[in-house]
């Protein structure tokens, strides 16, 4: 149902997430980001482009590595999303608490910013 | 206009349904994003009792029907033979608390409230029902 391709550029890892994120599948998106901060990136793009839907569960996955990635100045920039999948996003207002850009240059544009 | 699915407690039938709510509600004028709230409120019910009620123990059935009662409205029933479980009893924690106690759940009742218009418990022949109403109009 969902399909994760992890690929580096620039020293950043893109995480593609293909498919739909629900209670059933919501375990692939935190075991990839584990990986990817396992691994020791602190710069990561999550690339919602063929992200078709994603349910609370999907949702709780990003909520819950916020604090983690204060602490560790880990950044993670979500972009690409479409306007029915960003749209669960802002009903419950997570559209503030992380970083949402609309493309992958505004996403890099960011991520230049916040580490400057 | 009357549709129903029936739904073994596994969240593998997910997907079942969200697909059994779109085919559904095809041909109701409502737009991709809204569509898309109605199946995830729907989405967020089901799996809610699975994993609680029912323990997601695929033996154990829910059935879900649609109804259009009237145009520009929606009502979705959830018949479960377990103890239902009262969304409008619990008072979900705020966003900040979620996110300093790296809580992965209730966001999802979070957002049925926001989507529906009214969420009614009540029980007919020995069962529980929740009733979910959405207005499109």
């Amino acid at each position: 149902m969902v399909h994760i391709k992890r690929l580096q550029e620039d020293g950043a890892d893109i995480l593609a997430i293909v498919g739909e994120i629900d209670a059933s599948s919501s375990i692939e998106l935190d075991l990839t980001i584990a990986k990817s901060v396992g691994e020791g990136f602190t710069r990561i793009f999550v690339d919602c482009s063929s992200l078709e839907y994603i349910s609370s569960a999907g949702l709780g996955v990003f909520m819950s590595y916020i604090e983690e990635f204060r602490d560790k100045s880990i950044i993670m920039i979500l972009y690409g999303m479409k306007e029915k999948v960003h749209n669960t996003f802002q009903i419950l207002g997570l559209a503030d608490l992380l970083h949402i850009r609309a493309n992958k240059q505004e996403a890099k544009q960011l991520l230049h910013e916040l580490s400057a | 206009m009357s549709y129903r699915h029936k739904i073994g407690c596994s969240l593998e039938n997910l997907k079942g349904v969200r697909d059994f709510v779109r085919k559904s509600l095809k041909g109701q004028r409502i737009s991709e994003v809204m569509l898309n709230e109605i199946i995830l409120a729907l989405d967020e019910m089901c799996s809610n009792l699975m994993i609680h009620a029912h323990h997601c123990n695929p033996d154990h059935f829910l059935e879900l029907t649609i109804e259009i009662p009237e145009k520009g409205k929606l009502v979705f029933e959830i018949m479960d033979d377990g103890a239902m479980f009262d969304i409008n009893q619990f008072h979900e924690p705020d966003l900040e608390n979620l996110v300093q106690e790296k809580r992965k759940g209730g966001l999802g009742i979070r957002l049925v409230k926001s989507i529906m218009d009214d969420v009614q418990y009540l029980s007919r022949n020995g069962r529980f029902v929740c009733r979910l109403i959405k207005k499109i109009s």
